[in-house]
């Protein structure tokens, strides 16, 4: 009955940082539940992870790790994959870490497709540094460097990626915690660049200053947001107002990068 | 004793537990409060072992085991 | 069977120097006056079934650099001026998470776009102060194209030595001009691979010091799992604010190089028994000091050169002694005196110092270091 997730987390090291009703935590249970659906290998996984609260998550898990400098995740995670295309490759950060500083890197990963899987936790906010605004605020919340609200536009993370040629984008959030292990073991089965996004939430820097009086109340925003793709079809333009599509919105084929450099290699005469 | 259903074990790993309320809140049957800053079990025959809790506890702070 | 001979750049020796050392990874990003580099490696590594990837900047560049090395490979990047102001974050990461790899940089005139096709020696502060905090630094200087090429061969085997990044260092001079080269017959050069950890994986500590001041790094991918971070760390790897912890490891990695300055320094001692004054050069600038050394001891001044060719570790040990024996040091250098203060710091007052700067894209000619010859007392 119990779901045993202390099998991939590395002894010792719960309780984590992550703050009370912080969804980070939810995340890295679907990520192990998709990790135990693949049964993917510890030695053969590589979780890495650039700056901030999200990207804390790779010390808890038990396979190979790499906490790199912010926003350089998919940079460094490259690097691992094309040396060794044989591992599983998991990127996991922040929506500041991922389209702030590591944008450049975030839509380059996209456009060579890759085989990877990008989790991206989007909490509308920088948590660790004590919740600035990030690409993601939606325009007009408050944030401890928007005081009179953010006059900034967001990124639409999921078309971001979409257009930079992610081969596989989903988004989930953090109520609907049951899906996250669906999306993300789909993910990494795909072969490609794929980007999931979890609607996460940040009750301690972005909760209290955007009027959420409780983590359930942010739950139940999430809960009330979200509409599934399938069922936005059948959805008038009005109805779907201010929601936001969950599920797997983008998955097409497209040559793999490793796969492209291997025939780089058999047209250089490598493989003799 | 065999015809009345059998209760589940609810671990709670209170070191691990911060007081977020989620699994009180979402738990359908009301089995679970807050005391303090920690969950506790109010009524443990009402549980339908949903996994619920365990489900959305982002810290792995509680579980439900079936006797 | 003779040997391989070739008349190559020095940029082009480079790449070939690190494909004797077994380098099999290449993380690059266009820059004049490296990309040479990156384009024979991009032709070369995929026959010996490496692999070379151009990233999106230089930043991604060290970024996949440092992945690749910590999936077992041994691992190259070439840059210039901007690209290594740009990859100072990650060199750093580099030395705290004790990655080997080798940065070639190609010194062009200097701050920020410069002279791109001039030549300079003014990123030499850069390679040891470059980054923030603390950290150990080596950085080898070749004067040849040959020297590109042994250079690099000797950097990945410092770089495996003391798990760490390493520069080597050319001026643009010596990177773009043409030379006679023999390539390296198998053997004749030493070349140390990475030590696999004589632990089991699942006794594996990363930073373990049991094994003295450089633990074994195992790779990605290999059998072993373990994390690596940019935070002060414990000997598992895991971050750690504890005092003792955090200076210990801070000293470790100082320690691990500068315990062994005496087999990391490598110069050139040329005419220096008798010398009265002495040129301290590097580089293409060193070509120079060597001709007009040649020319003083015809017009009977007792001048001698002492060629630099690990700028750091910096031979203080050396030059404190040459301080002793010698009137003057004459330091021309393209670039407004940065060597000039490590020899200051060296010689301590006991000797004159006398610099020789240029910073106007032309090379240090022979006529200046002699007329400056002339103003030691």
């Amino acid at each position: 009955m119990a779901y045993d997730y202390e099998s991939r987390i590395r002894p010792g090291k719960l309780p984590h940082i992550w703050c009370p009703g912080c969804g980070h935590g939810i995340v890295m249970k679907g990520l192990i539940r998709a990790m135990d659906t693949l049964s993917l290998k510890k030695e053969e996984t590589a979780i890495v992870s650039g700056i901030g609260c999200a990207s804390r998550l790779p010390g808890y898990m038990d396979c190979c790790t790499l906490h790199t400098a912010h926003g350089r995740a998919a940079a460094f995670a490259t690097g691992v994959k094309l040396a060794r295309p044989e591992m599983n490759v998991i990127l996991v950060g922040g929506d500041g870490d991922g389209t702030a500083i590591g944008g450049n890197h975030f839509i380059h990963a996209c456009r060579r497709n890759i085989d990877m899987t990008y989790i991206i936790m989007n909490n509308y906010i920088y948590g660790m540094t004590g919740g600035q605004f990030s690409p993601a605020t939606p325009t007009g919340h408050k944030a401890s460097t928007t005081p009179y609200g953010n006059p900034d536009p967001a990124f639409d993370i999921v078309k971001l990626a979409i257009g930079a040629g992610a081969t596989f984008v989903a988004r989930g959030t953090a109520y609907h915690a049951n899906q996250i292990d669906k999306l993300i073991a789909e993910a990494i089965q795909h072969k490609g660049f794929s980007v999931v996004e979890i609607l996460d939430d940040c009750p301690t820097t972005y909760g209290r200053r955007n009027k959420y009086k409780s983590v359930v109340e942010m739950m139940n925003r999430l809960k009330d947001v979200a509409v599934p793709v399938k069922a936005a079809e059948k959805m008038s333009a009005e109805q779907l107002e201010g929601k936001i599509l969950t599920g797997v919105l983008h998955k097409v084929e497209r040559p793999e990068y490793c796969d492209e450099y291997a025939k780089v290699i058999e047209r250089a005469g490598g493989n003799k | 004793m065999s015809e009345e259903k059998k209760l589940p074990r609810i671990e709670i790993i209170e070191k691990y537990c911060k007081g977020c309320y989620i699994c009180v809140e979402f738990c359908p049957k009301k089995v679970l409060e807050m005391k303090g800053f920690v969950v506790s079990v109010k009524d443990l025959g009402a549980c339908i072992k949903c996994m619920q809790c365990e489900l959305r506890c982002p810290d792995f702070a509680i579980k439900v085991h079936a006797e | 069977m003779s040997k391989k001979v070739a008349f190559l750049q020095g940029n082009e020796a480079a790449a070939h120097g690190a494909l004797y050392a077994g380098c099999k990874f290449f993380a690059g990003y266009p820059i004049t006056p490296s990309t040479e580099v990156a384009e024979v490696m991009s032709a070369e590594l995929p026959k010996v079934g490496g692999k070379f990837i151009q990233m999106e900047d230089e930043i991604g560049a060290m970024a996949a650099l440092l992945g690749g090395a910590l999936a077992g490979k041994k691992a190259l990047t070439s840059t210039s001026g901007p690209g290594l102001s740009l990859k100072q974050e990650l060199i750093g990461y580099g030395c705290i998470a004790e990655i080997p790899c080798v940065v070639f940089n190609v010194m062009r005139g200097g701050p920020s776009t410069g002279m791109p096709t001039g030549p300079s020696q003014s990123d030499v502060m850069c390679a040891r102060w470059g980054t923030h905090g603390d950290h150990a630094a080596i950085a080898l200087m070749p004067a040849s194209v040959q020297e590109c090429y042994d250079m690099v061969v000797r950097a990945f085997n410092l770089a495996e030595t003391y798990r760490m990044p390493v520069f080597v260092m050319p001026d643009e001079i010596v990177a773009h001009m043409r030379e006679r080269i023999e390539f390296r017959e198998p053997g004749e050069l030493e070349v140390i691979d990475r030590a696999a950890p004589s632990v089991p994986p699942s006794e594996y500590k990363p930073y373990d010091t049991t094994f003295g001041d450089v633990p074994p790094l195992a790779a990605f991918g290999s059998g072993y799992k373990f994390h690596v971070t940019g935070l002060n760390k414990l000997p598992d790897g895991f971050p750690t604010t504890k005092a003792e912890y955090v200076q210990a490891e801070e000293e470790r990695q100082l320690r691990k190089v500068y315990a062994k300055v005496d087999d990391i320094v490598e110069f050139e001692e040329f005419q220096l028994d008798d010398a009265e004054i002495c040129v301290v050069a590097y580089g293409s600038t060193s070509r120079s000091a060597r001709y007009a050394v040649n020319e003083a001891r015809a017009q009977g001044i007792k001048a001698g050169m002492f060629r630099i060719k690990t700028f750091w570790p910096f031979p203080d040990k050396q030059i404190k002694a040459l301080a002793d024996k010698v009137k003057g040091f004459i330091v021309p250098e393209m670039n407004l005196g940065m060597c000039s203060i490590e020899v200051e710091r060296c010689a301590q007052g006991k000797a004159q110092i006398l610099g020789i700067n240029r910073v106007d894209g032309e090379p240090v000619n022979p006529e200046q270091i002699l007329e400056k010859m002339k103003e030691v007392k």
